[in-house]
């Protein structure tokens, strides 16, 4: 890593920009065929002049894409604030009981990794139809959360595992409960596997297609991606207003992207350290 | 800012345990006093059981009856519906289709994620802005990505100008429309949305590397490639494992880039185990058969990945 800059740097680095450009290919042409008339017929990455707006004023009402990214954010919220609740609950004695039950509980947990939500889907969805849940936005958070807690429960109980217990025995000579110590004093330390926690929930679930899909699919209450699922459908290969819709569907996980890249690689990165 | 290869590691404790409780060996002493309350998992194991394990079990246990989702009558037929499954054209192909994208997009993703760290591993000047670029398609929703990518591969669209411009319009294409090529064509949209989730554990592993390992190496006359070959691969051992893992599993769910880009046709080109489920539940209503295929795909998902247990961890032995 401390090797000097070299030609050989050089030409590694111009293929390595030239390879970003083709990357960003897709991004670009999206953004670009956006902002044409219509009736354009002019190649994908073609300029033209003037880039007009009205593809974006058209899409958001057609789509009714308002509602559906409010749906959506609700739902991401939601979801992440309870698998977080949840799941830090669980990992607590999980990781500190060592007696055989806590070991076994653990593994019916992480057993879940191994099981596609393809086999749960047809008698989950029965449950839910019974319970009158179809069209609410609870069905998916439901949802979301009960298929979180594997992998979320492994990755809070390997990092309690490592976590000292010093704290907690200070906080118990301090006279603290364990429920006060919990979250006083162990939940605030449990913060840089928060952070992976939220990411990766945070993204998968706005991202997220098949669930609502099922769930909250030709309802009024649909979340952004399953919006522009139906809006594509009606409006077949009418790209430029098609692509108004798509980019105002990625805007917010495009922003929060770029304002925190750091964080959100970071937390990919480290989700996976196990 | 560079990335950090153990970004869940947790705070060091700064002062030693002056005030902790006497006990006579370290192992009495962890855990002494400080209790953890079993009932914190209630939540977690009761949102558990009625979303994943009862419904899944359920299922398992359906797949050997006629049960149609709607009557609550119902009486076990044995292995009809499996019998129904693999003598079905479109679940076969489904499967074979399944299996040949997710192998051939795990190849080709971990190539390029490799290809990539290593790019930007190296002294290149634009190496942050470069990480930045690549990762950014893993956060774009997939049914989105899949949309822009049936434009840019219509016949009329930016990859076929593309090839007509350097002089290659005869291979110019409806990539999507035809059937020997509109499999692997989501599979390019696959590797470009992917590879920069498998780059960043990629660089994770690399960081991970002792700089002094490499300059042993070095000093022993090794060139790049059998120092690579030698000695940075097989450190990076770890990183295969969790990527080749996360890119099969992630290809034998796949569901949204086909909805996106083909619907899974032409015919049955591009029908995937998951499109195929939710297509005989929803649109066909046979409730059997789309339970039976959920069973096996998941007892497909639990083969591969205990033959890919097997083979890492004869590997690592």
């Amino acid at each position: 890593m401390h090797a000097r800059y070299t030609w050989r740097t050089l030409s590694r680095e111009t293929m390595l920009i030239l390879l970003a450009l083709l990357f960003l290919v897709p991004l670009v042409g999206l953004l670009n065929v956006s902002l044409k008339p219509q009736d354009s017929q002019t190649s994908a990455l073609a300029l033209e002049f003037p880039p007009t707006l009205d593809n974006y004023a058209q899409a958001w009402t057609q789509a009714d894409l308002g509602a559906a990214l409010v749906n959506s954010f609700a739902i991401t919220a939601v979801s992440v604030v309870l698998i977080i609740a949840f799941s830090a609950l669980a990992a607590y004695p999980l990781a500190r009981v060592t007696r055989g039950w806590s070991r076994y509980a653990f593994y019916f947990v992480i057993g879940g990794l191994l099981i596609p939500g393809q086999l749960a889907l047809l008698p989950l969805y029965a449950t839910m139809r019974d319970l009158g849940l179809l069209g609410s936005l609870w069905s998916v958070i439901l949802i979301n959360v009960g298929q979180q807690m594997p992998f979320s429960v492994f990755l809070y109980t390997m990092f309690l595992r490592e976590l000292p217990l010093d704290y907690e025995e200070a906080a118990l000579l301090d006279g603290c409960g364990p429920v006060r110590s919990f979250v006083t004093v162990v939940f605030p330390l449990l913060r840089p596997v928060t952070g992976t926690v939220v990411i990766l929930n945070a993204v998968g679930i706005w991202n997220e297609f098949f669930t609502p899909l099922l769930y909250l699919g030709g309802s009024d209450n649909t979340t952004s991606p399953v919006a522009i699922y139906g809006f594509v459908s009606q409006y077949v290969s009418q790209w430029p207003l098609i692509f108004a819709g798509l980019v105002i569907s990625v805007i917010p996980i495009l922003v929060v992207y770029f304002a925190l890249q750091k964080h959100i690689i970071k937390g990919f990165a480290g989700g996976l350290k196990g | 800012m560079a990335l950090p290869h153990a970004t869940t590691t947790p705070p060091a404790v700064r002062e030693p345990t002056a005030q902790a409780p006497p006990g006579p060996t370290g192992k009495t002493r962890r855990g002494a006093g400080v209790r953890a309350p079993w009932w914190f998992v209630i939540p977690a194991l009761a949102v558990y059981l009625f979303i994943v394990v009862v419904p899944s079990a359920n299922g398992a246990l359906s797949s050997f009856t006629d049960w149609n989702g709607l009557r609550p009558v119902w009486s076990f037929v044995g292995l009809d519906n499996y019998a129904a499954v693999f003598s079905d054209r479109t679940a076969r192909d489904a499967l074979v289709n399944t299996l040949l994208l997710a192998a051939a997009a795990t190849v080709a993703q971990n190539l390029v994620g490799l290809l990539l760290a290593l790019g930007v591993n190296s002294v290149v000047r634009s190496r942050y802005v470069l990480r930045v670029i690549f990762f950014a398609p893993v956060v774009l929703t997939p049914l989105v990505a899949g949309y822009v990518w049936s434009f840019l591969l219509s016949p009329s669209g930016a990859v076929n100008d593309a090839l007509r411009t350097v002089g290659l319009g005869a291979l110019a294409h409806d990539w999507l429309g035809d059937p020997d090529t509109a499999l692997y064509a989501i599979v390019a949209e696959i590797v470009w949305q992917f590879s920069g989730y498998s780059m960043v554990i990629y660089l994770a592993g690399l960081q991970a590397i002792p700089a002094e390992v490499l300059e042993a190496a070095t000093i022993d006359g090794a060139g790049a490639w059998s120092k690579f070959r030698r000695v940075v691969l097989p450190l990076l051992n770890g990183a295969v494992v969790i990527n080749v893992m996360l890119c099969l599993i992630g290809g034998l769910k796949q569901f949204d880039q086909v909805m996106a880009m083909t619907g899974g046709g032409p015919g049955t080109a591009t029908e995937t185990i998951s499109t195929a489920i939710y297509k005989s539940a929803f649109l066909l209503g046979d409730f059997p058969f789309s339970i039976a295929l959920a069973v096996v795909m998941t007892v497909v998902i639990a083969v591969l990945a205990a033959v890919q247990f097997r083979l890492t961890q004869r590997k690592t032995s």
